[in-house]
């Protein structure tokens, strides 16, 4: 890869008390990419996205941000960098509108009062770039949503900001077929607009369908780093399951 | 609820740019009344009820009392009740922030009565001027609020509890201020004028012409911005609708007030009644509050999603104490209007149904007790249809145990439509 990364984590070890979670974590994100990272349950991708947000400081490890080393402490620092995590149980409160939503906790403001017709131009503009089209009023509450329009929001809320990096927390996990659709088409998108994009997420299918490269967790390891184009569903599945494949993965565990 | 067109689009179609048709499918407005009206119907359909049981509940209770009692639709009739629902009006306000949290304050009516005799003792017993005394009983309303509120906030304790704790601590404040058996008087004539005394007839027609003229003005200069910076917005017909609504509500009321009320043609009764204008200008207060400022906008927040709002950078904390310090300061302005009304502060002001009562007002004004969803309004249109069960019973000569069950009844019926429009709201939220 020629191309800076956004951000890159280097040797990234964590420890909860006894328990050792990430082992000398190397992780990258492209701008303009989609990375997946896969990794079965309890291999250690919560752990890594809660690191990198800056809810966990890590015990060892350095992290670049555009080439640059940058200290993270807290999930502060981390919205400061532009890096902005949806999780999977999406933080929208259900009584405000989609508006009120995006500019949840960072209102703008005209005097005393609140900015409304700005702060509804700027959601209209960002879902507008984001090609947004099934939703049917800015203003209307976010109750009324669907899962996939209202992942859509917690998504579009990210980019709001100008982040350039956005983490996805199993985006798909709750959502019916059209629904995934959408949610996807919008995740290549962002990717498009150069943005660097980290999809977590148990489904290969979707994995292969908009993802770059795939970074796969085996125990807390990084078994591989590959580019989508490069493997098969079937060698992605044995590095998480096995930590290897064939000639790929983990020398010996 | 998806539309199909979203299936169908190539991923590699990328929206960079802001032509109309990335976004055609966004209504930035319903274009004639009756679209309004059929949105207004969808909304109702959804489970949105709004105010409207409360004002239709309103209209009903007018209707029924105006038929049965020749008295009922007097002016002077009016005038009372509009005197008598002051109290209860401002506590239902008080209450709505704590609500929206979906926490309550059961102490609120007797630390209000707290706060009436405080300014009552610093009148008659220190001589103080009434406007000092008011800002002791907000002082002494703020610090109560406070504390509960960083009990609650702070060490996690049910906001039930805490208040509780203090409704039953702060009757025996009051009976040690007061002493057994008395009361204070409410002599001063600011303090109680509030409740009997009327604003001069020329001033009444002044400001209501000022409020309708100003609400007229901001609803079109809205308009206006809002049609010129393409955004959503309710056509011009209904914001003129809007704005006659509230001219012939306002006006009709400062006509029939300004109507001589009296009895006795030697001592003419004519002009609003202070407290509207205190009920009035805290409705205004706290409606900017809660819609148009970013603290309202947190406290809708915290109330909907308070892990959300959390993430969202909001000091959950803060807003916790923050909704006790403005109940209880404002439920210090109720125990004066209470005390104003009474002409008296006793160890009894603020306890018994006080609070009940404006906690019933504010859900069947439409607040839900589940938290997230309410408005001042509701506040007051819950409590004057609570003023009118009272008032209209009474003048019925109706036993009292009537108005208990009656009043019981109206707010059940009010919970009720608040729990099935939950659950239309959910069942047409996942469609």
């Amino acid at each position: 890869m020629t191309t800076t990364p956004l951000l890159e984590l280097r040797g990234i070890n964590k420890s909860f008390g006894a328990v050792h979670v990430l082992h000398d974590v190397d992780f990258a994100v492209y701008p303009g990419q989609v990375t997946a990272l896969v990794g079965d349950n309890g291999a250690g991708k919560s752990t890594l996205v809660k690191t990198i947000a800056g809810i966990y400081s890590a015990d060892t490890g350095q992290r670049y941000f555009e080439g640059e080393p940058v200290d993270i402490h807290g999930p502060r620092d981390a919205a400061d960098l532009g890096i902005e995590v949806v999780y999977q149980d999406l933080a929208l409160c259900d009584n405000l509108d989609i508006v009120e939503n995006m500019f949840l906790g960072r209102e703008l403001m005209k005097g005393p009062q609140l900015d409304e017709a700005t702060m509804e131009a700027r959601a209209r503009e960002t879902l507008a770039s984001l090609s947004v089209r099934t939703v049917k009023s800015v203003r209307q509450s976010v109750a009324s949503l669907s899962g996939g329009q209202r992942q859509t929001v917690a998504i579009a809320k990210s980019v709001l900001w100008n982040s350039k990096v956005v983490l996805l927390d199993e985006p798909t996990a709750a959502l019916g077929v059209a629904q995934t659709r959408q949610v996807l088409d919008l995740v290549r998108r962002l990717a498009d607009q150069g943005l660097g994009v980290v999809l977590i997420s148990h489904n290969m299918v979707d994995v292969f369908e908009v993802a770059d490269r795939i970074t796969t967790l085996y125990l807390g390891r990084v078994a591989a780093d590959v580019a989508t184009k490069d493997v098969t569903n079937t060698q992605v599945v044995e590095l998480i399951t096995a930590g290897r494949s064939g000639d790929l993965g983990l020398a010996s565990v | 609820m998806t539309t199909s067109s979203t299936g169908t689009q190539p991923a590699q179609n990328v929206g960079s740019g802001l032509a109309d048709s990335d976004f055609a499918i966004d209504a930035r407005q319903t274009t004639t009344l009756g679209e309004a009206w059929q949105a207004y119907l969808n909304r109702l359909r959804g489970g949105d009820m709004g105010a409207l049981p409360a004002t239709l509940g309103l209209v009903v209770l007018f209707v029924v009392f105006g038929s049965l009692s020749d008295t009922f639709l007097t002016a002077l009739n009016i005038a009372n009740l509009i005197t008598q629902a002051g109290a209860i009006c401002v506590l239902a306000m008080a209450l709505i922030p704590v609500l929206l949290l979906g926490d309550i304050d059961l102490s609120a009516g007797v630390a209000g009565a707290v706060g009436a005799a405080v300014a009552a003792l610093a009148i008659d017993d220190h001589g103080l001027p009434w406007y000092v005394a008011v800002v002791g009983a907000l002082v002494v309303g703020m610090v109560l609020g406070a504390f509960i509120g960083a009990l609650v906030a702070k060490l996690g304790i049910p906001s039930f509890v805490v208040t509780l704790a203090f409704f039953l601590a702060l009757q025996g404040v009051l009976l040690k201020m007061i002493g057994q058996g008395g009361s204070v008087r409410v002599a001063d004539p600011v303090l109680r004028g509030i409740t009997i005394k009327n604003v001069p007839v020329t001033v009444g027609w002044i400001v209501a012409v000022a409020v309708v003229v100003l609400f007229a003005a901001l609803a079109l200069l809205r308009h206006r911005a809002q049609v010129r910076r393409g955004l959503a917005h309710q056509p011009l017909s209904l914001i003129v609708v809007k704005i006659a609504g509230l001219a012939v509500v306002v006006l009709g009321l400062t006509a029939l007030l300004n109507v001589d009320r009296s009895r006795n043609p030697n001592f003419p009764i004519q002009g609003v009644p202070y407290v509207l204008l205190v009920v009035g200008a805290l409705l205004v207060l706290f409606t900017f509050l809660l819609s148009r400022t970013r603290y309202g906008r947190h406290v809708y927040a915290v109330g909907g999603n308070r892990e959300a709002a959390r993430r969202a950078g909001i000091n959950v904390d803060r807003i916790r104490i923050s909704v006790f310090v403005i109940c209880t300061s404002t439920a210090a302005i109720s125990g004066i209007i209470a005390a104003s009304y009474a002409g008296k502060v006793s160890p009894s002001s603020g306890g018994g149904n006080t609070l009940l009562y404006a906690v019933g007002a504010a859900v069947i004004g439409g607040t839900s007790l589940f938290g997230g969803k309410g408005k001042a309004r509701d506040g007051v249109i819950g409590g004057v249809v609570i003023a009118t069960i009272a008032n209209g019973l009474g003048l019925l000569n109706q036993a009292s145990w009537i108005n208990y069950v009656v009043t019981g009844g109206v707010l059940l019926l009010a919970a009720s439509v608040d729990a099935l429009s939950r659950r239309r709201r959910s069942a047409s939220g996942v469609s």
